[in-house]
């Protein structure tokens, strides 16, 4: 059998790159990981030559040829080594809802938290009332169980859990307890930092929280 | 089989999609128009998120998210497949759709906004269909030299978005600025296989030209 050569081209506090490495880590598949070290200043030309269109991480590569998109990368994932941990359920309406919540948390999640670290006034409050709205939502779809994925740790879990690591940032700057506004959130959140995969691929906050620091300079949010 | 309905309007690009995986896979379905002005209640209660159209029923569970259903249909019914079986093709398939469907909001700003935001709106369309221009050059597909996911997800820039341009006179698309985009949407428009599955363009214009001008009186 022919060796497979992994790359995750990525930078290290992306939460949609977080996605990569605990899919990858739940299959055991062997990678190498490259930084893309200036993000905030230059893209490498192997970001360039692998992402084109979007010129953004992660990305990874996979004997060479590229797959963008980290929720297209995650299904990938599932369905190359589809041999141990199935990141995703077999019965097809389970998957389609699984698929509409990685679309909602794409779709909202992400610009609203933005708002919150990278605006002021008006506009983070709207953030901030969105955020919190969003993760109240996604409560109510995770119920009472352990995982989105049911009893087992899938899709959607790995599709949210690294916006976690930005969680010390977001109550920062945002002024807001995710413990009160949302205890459910958070004990799914510890729940899933237990696993290892997940462990490692998530960052420390306060690393995250300095790394903000520089965003909203660079913005000049500051 | 089951019991399948669809929950929409005819002339809405995300739901024809929909239509269009059905009719693929010769799924009967029962057809439920929606009145956006007034949404119903059963729009409301299966979408509670997004309150939009279309929403699919299957033995009455709802799904919502054009190209979500689609996958849906393509797993759940036997028929021709519409996402390629290789596992690199399928992640192509996936990105050109998300990449439609992203840029759609940006295009669709073009024509029913104005101002500032109408500017902004058609400085990303042009380079939305650049990246469409150079992508489709010699390609008649977008995967692996099939009809398939992305081709569906490629209506609103193949049918709906010529017809936006003739309702309102505002161009995007020249043959000067956009060749490879023009000849393929020529070929998507015009090829046997499509022409079944997609909807009379004069009876779309008709509507959305009567759209346009209402929507032009009501805000002098």
């Amino acid at each position: 059998m022919a060796k497979d050569e992994v790359i995750l081209l990525d930078f290290w506090a992306s939460m949609f790159g977080m996605r990569l490495r605990i899919a990858l880590a739940e299959k055991q598949v062997n990678y190498e990981y490259k930084e893309e070290e200036g993000l905030l200043n230059f893209k490498s030309p192997l970001l360039l030559q692998m992402n084109p269109i979007h010129k953004k991480v992660p990305v990874l590569i996979h004997n060479g040829k590229p797959i963008c998109e980290s929720i297209i990368g995650v299904e990938y994932i599932d369905e190359v080594w589809k041999d141990k941990a199935p990141l995703l359920p077999s019965d097809p309406y389970e998957r389609a809802q699984a698929r509409f919540w990685a679309d909602y948390i794409d779709k909202k999640l992400y610009d609203s938290a933005r708002k919150i670290w990278g605006t002021k006034g008006e506009e983070q409050e709207a953030g901030k009332k969105d955020f919190i709205e969003c993760l109240n939502v996604l409560e109510g779809e995770l119920g009472d169980k352990p995982y989105f994925g049911g009893d087992n740790f899938g899709f959607v879990d790995i599709a949210l859990i690294g916006f976690y690591s930005w969680f010390y940032a977001y109550e920062t700057y945002g002024n807001l307890s995710t413990e009160a506004e949302c205890p459910k959130f958070v004990a799914w959140a510890k729940r899933c930092m237990q696993r290892d995969s997940v462990a490692k691929s998530l960052p420390d906050q306060h690393k995250v929280l300095e790394f903000i620091k520089v965003l909203r300079k660079k913005y000049g949010v500051e | 089989m089951g019991d399948v309905k669809l929950l929409g309007l005819w002339y809405s690009p995300f739901v024809h999609r929909v239509e269009w995986a059905l009719k693929i896979k010769g799924v009967e379905y029962e057809f439920i128009e929606e009145n956006l002005q007034n949404k119903s209640p059963l729009l409301l209660e299966s979408n509670p998120i997004h309150k939009k159209i279309p929403v699919f029923f299957h033995n009455g569970k709802p799904i919502c998210e054009s190209m979500v259903i689609v996958e849906y249909i393509d797993e759940a019914f036997e028929g021709p497949s519409i996402l390629p079986k290789d596992p690199y093709d399928r992640a192509i398939a996936r990105f050109w759709a998300k990449f439609l469907d992203d840029k759609l909001q940006a295009i669709g700003k073009t024509f029913f906004f104005k101002g500032e935001e109408q500017e902004k709106a058609k400085g990303e369309a042009y380079e939305t269909l650049k990246v469409l221009d150079n992508e489709v050059k010699d390609k008649k597909f977008f995967v692996a030299d099939k009809f398939g996911f992305a081709d569906i997800a490629a209506n609103f820039v193949g049918l709906w978005l010529g017809v936006f341009e003739e309702a309102t006179g505002i161009v995007l698309v020249t043959r000067e600025k956009f060749p490879n985009f023009c000849a393929w949407r020529d070929e998507y428009i015009n090829c046997t296989q499509n022409k079944e599955y997609l909807p009379p363009r004069d009876e779309l214009l008709a509507h959305f030209q009567a759209r346009f001008q209402a929507a032009a009186a009501a805000s002098k």
